[in-house]
């Protein structure tokens, strides 16, 4: 399935391949120190993508010992992620990228789990679940709109899978390759499982656990953003069919 | 009933226009000539302004200035879709600007994240040095 056979690898951290953490940011100073050193620990690459951020998080990443590449102006978290792509594929090595949050929502170990699954399954695309997994104070509203959103997208990806909206993701190379994203705001999370299939990926699903603190939750996405992501949504259907 | 009809098409004409992606070179002159048809119109309703009531009547209003408001309505809603539009536009180029300006840069010096190979990081620095506005700190 994995055309390209695992290079050699010289450090004891990386022998699930080049695996690079990618780790969008907005001003998230508070968090991102930790979050970054707590991936360090296990991952020798980590690549911050600091979307304008006027906080300072792209400093403090560095210092945290990120590679930190900088957008001048904010362009949401779909365009840094692809900033991050282009950079993981033009001047890098990788054969692997984990996308992982900034506000320390995720689980490094989860990461690790879903690294290992895309090596020992192969597949392209290894999706994260809320659902499947365990939400730790997740909210009855958020819970509810993640599955609705969940359905949607399941019906417009024609992917078999439990949660949409989750920034834990671990990308082949390939995949890389031939995913782009376009989309502004958060809406590039269904533009992104849409693209599987046409592309020819393959996929998985792993379950896995959120922690809702109370700083992700003063961060993180508001409810009725799920209005403006499905309007971004239904916007592209309807002129991808023009 | 005519006007129902002219309104309603001019309606359905703006939706095709918001959700189509990309205008056309075409576009630029059917707005052009638009712009100029306007002008004319309106120079003719301003010297003779009877006309719009006759136009009113011939295609089902009844007072010209209903016919006018009408119009303003449509040219209106046009204004914003193809604003709306460059300005989505607009935004897809500042993108891939800042985007093609953050892989130029790439990442500062010193990183012990990066693995990018001696010359990359050569031509990083190459790349920096003239740039005065680290103005991080």
């Amino acid at each position: 399935m994995n055309p390209e056979p695992t290079p050699p690898a010289p450090d004891p951290r990386m022998d699930l391949g080049e695996a690079w953490v990618l780790v969008p940011v907005y001003n998230e100073r508070p968090a991102i120190g930790a979050t970054i050193e707590e991936l360090r620990e296990t991952f020798a690459h980590v690549l911050v993508v600091d979307d304008g951020s006027t906080d300072g998080s792209g400093e403090r990443a560095r210092e945290a010992g990120a590679a930190v590449i900088r957008h001048v102006v904010n362009q949401g978290q779909g365009a840094a992620l692809q900033t991050g792509f282009d950079y993981l594929r033009t001047r890098t090595g990788a054969t692997h990228a984990i996308t992982f949050d900034a506000d320390g929502q995720h689980r490094v170990d989860d990461a690790v789990r879903m690294l290992e699954t895309a090596h020992s399954t192969g597949v392209d695309v290894v999706l994260a679940s809320r659902f499947a997994g365990e939400s730790v104070n997740m909210s009855r509203t958020r819970r509810w709109i993640l599955r609705a959103g969940t359905a949607f997208t399941r019906h417009t990806s024609g992917l078999e899978i439990t949660d949409t909206h989750n920034g834990l993701r671990v990308l082949s190379r390939r995949a890389l390759d031939r995913i782009t994203l376009e989309f502004p705001r958060m809406a590039y999370a269904s533009e992104l499982l849409d693209a599987i299939l046409p592309a020819g990926l393959t996929y998985t699903e792993v379950p896995t656990t959120v922690t809702y603190t109370e700083y992700s939750r003063s961060k993180g996405q508001r409810n009725s953003n799920a209005i403006n992501i499905l309007f971004d949504l239904a916007l592209r259907r309807i002129r991808s069919v023009r | 009933m005519i006007i129902k009809v002219l309104l309603i098409a001019g309606a359905l004409g703006f939706g095709v226009l918001i959700l189509r992606q990309r205008p056309g070179g075409h576009h630029l002159v059917l707005r052009r000539l638009a712009g100029l048809t306007v002008v004319v119109l309106g120079v003719v309703a301003i010297l003779w302004p009877i006309l719009t009531t006759r136009i009113a009547n011939a295609v089902g209003v009844q007072r010209g200035t209903d016919l006018v408001l009408y119009g303003l309505a449509m040219i209106f809603m046009y204004t914003a879709a193809a604003l709306s539009q460059r300005i989505a536009d607009l935004e897809r180029t500042v993108t891939l600007l800042v985007r093609e300006l953050a892989l130029l840069r790439g990442t500062a010096q010193g990183d012990p994240g990066s693995v990018a190979s001696p010359s990359e990081e050569a031509a990083d620095q190459d790349g920096r040095r003239p740039a005065p506005e680290e103005d991080d700190d």
